[in-house]
């Protein structure tokens, strides 16, 4: 049966992993190549690298930092942010990369997904999409709007039509993080979720809200995700991917394990 | 341990290239160049993407050369769209043929309930004896990404299951695939490549 993913992320600054709640209040969680074997090592069935604050000037580590995190890695490993071009996601896949996320430069550029999934492979292109709800809207969910700079931004868009546009134009999967729940612990929007994941026959990967067990359970079931994502709760020994993918199998969610 | 892996350009190798030099192999990487195919002691097919990218293996002389290393006994691994490769075709690019060393065509996964493509993890029923598999345990999980998959034959080394059940690995003396990618399915995957690697050519007898 294919299982439900539990993926890690780290979320990286130059050079160094850092978490912080909606993007600001930043604090250093640690080294990337390290965290991402000890999530590997731990059971998180993916991991996801993504340069917060991707820079011109900051290209050269992060792809010392790819290189390092991929060397021991053997589970699919994503890198994002930053990539603006086929040039960019070629680095990232020379590094080590197997899949590459890309966000802003795809908005600007659809045909950057057509051109990057041409080369590589529709596997290896995530689109990944920072939504917000729109509370002005007679459908909140339904009108969801992608924004971009970390959330400061509004692009016009509406979540579920990127989606579908993005699977036509031969992105492999969706990453959806919802800007009103990143990083409050207080759990997915399992509505948000379940609308894009409908709309697409590609895999969605939920993040952002991730705090408990139960929050993960929903956001499988109610949220229809493939895959969800995790950092914080991960980062500080709260949990490891193995304890929470053994509290989703006990709760009935098809995992990896033993892992 | 040398093993040639053939780039036919459809993706990066990188990964595989990783794994192999992780297990103590020495992979040479043959693009158009035939010396690393005749000379081979054992050849792997890595791939990611569309079936039609096989016809660089006919454009450069590469299939028959692989043809003719397979009948010499060299030990033959396919991934993914290496691993359908083997069969006669896939209806992803109905115009190119495969080797045809499995007589049967690869199909995309019918429309339905289920997304198509396949991605993440899934577990293997695997045949017993099977040499590549061996030491894999029941039920153990691999990563798979895909659209298109191989049917249940004689050749069959696993089973997996979405919307119907696929062959995950065929197997017939020294020619394998496997539709998984062993080097993204952690330890599981790193034993079935160190299992690859350990296989030597044996003269055949026909």
């Amino acid at each position: 049966m294919l299982t439900k993913r539990i993926i890690a992320c780290l979320d990286v600054h130059a050079g160094r992993v850092v978490k912080g709640v909606q993007f600001v209040d930043i604090v250093d969680a640690g080294d990337p190549a390290e965290l991402a074997a000890r999530h590997a090592r731990e059971g998180a069935d993916e991991i996801v690298l993504l340069d917060i604050t991707a820079t011109h000037e900051g290209r050269a580590t992060l792809l010392d930092t790819v290189r390092r995190a991929a060397r021991e890695l053997f589970v699919p490993f994503c890198v994002g942010g930053g990539i603006r071009t086929a040039h960019d996601a070629e680095q990232v896949f020379d590094a080590g990369a197997d899949k590459v996320s890309v966000n802003s430069a795809a908005l600007a550029d659809p045909a950057l997904i057509d051109s990057i999934g041409r080369s590589f492979g529709a596997q290896a292109v995530v689109v990944a999409i920072d939504a917000r709800r729109d509370p002005a809207a007679v459908d909140p969910v339904g009108d969801a709007q992608v924004l971009v700079q970390g959330g400061r931004k509004t692009t016009g868009r509406r979540v579920v039509e990127w989606a579908r546009e993005a699977e036509s134009r031969g992105a492999g999967e969706i990453l959806l993080t919802s800007m009103d729940a990143d990083g409050t612990r207080a759990g997915f929007d399992c509505e948000l979720t379940s609308a894009v994941s409908q709309a697409v026959n590609i895999p969605v990967i939920a993040s952002g809200g991730a705090g408990t067990v139960a929050h993960f359970t929903d956001v499988f079931e109610r949220g229809r995700a493939d895959a969800a994502l995790a950092a914080s709760i991960f980062h500080f020994g709260v949990s490891s991917a193995r304890s929470l993918k053994q509290e989703l199998a006990r709760a009935g969610v098809p995992v990896r394990l033993p892992c | 341990m040398r093993v040639t892996v053939i780039d036919y350009k459809a993706g990066n190798l990188t990964s595989v290239l990783k794994a192999l030099r992780h297990l103590g192999a020495e992979p040479v990487v043959s693009d158009a160049d035939l010396a690393p195919v005749e000379f081979a002691e054992s050849i792997l097919l890595p791939g990611v993407g569309h079936f039609a990218a096989t016809n660089y293996l006919d454009k450069t002389g590469l299939t028959p050369a692989i043809r003719a290393a397979i009948a010499r006994g060299v030990p033959f691994l396919g991934i993914c769209v290496g691993m359908q490769w083997l069969f006669a075709g896939s209806t992803e690019a109905p115009g190119q043929p495969g080797l045809a060393h499995f007589p049967d065509q690869c199909a995309r996964f019918p429309e339905g309930s289920e997304k198509v493509p396949h991605v993440g993890w899934n577990s293997l029923q695997v045949r017993i004896g099977s040499r590549l598999l061996a030491g894999v345990d029941p039920g153990e999980f691999v990563y798979f990404t895909h659209s298109y998959k191989a049917p249940v034959t004689a050749d069959t080394a696993a089973v997996t299951k979405y919307i119907e059940s696929f062959a995950s690995a065929v197997e017939h003396d020294n020619v394998m695939g496997v539709q998984f990618h062993p080097e993204k399915s952690g330890e599981a995957g790193l034993k079935i490549l160190q299992n690859f690697l350990a296989l030597k050519t044996e003269a055949t007898t026909c």
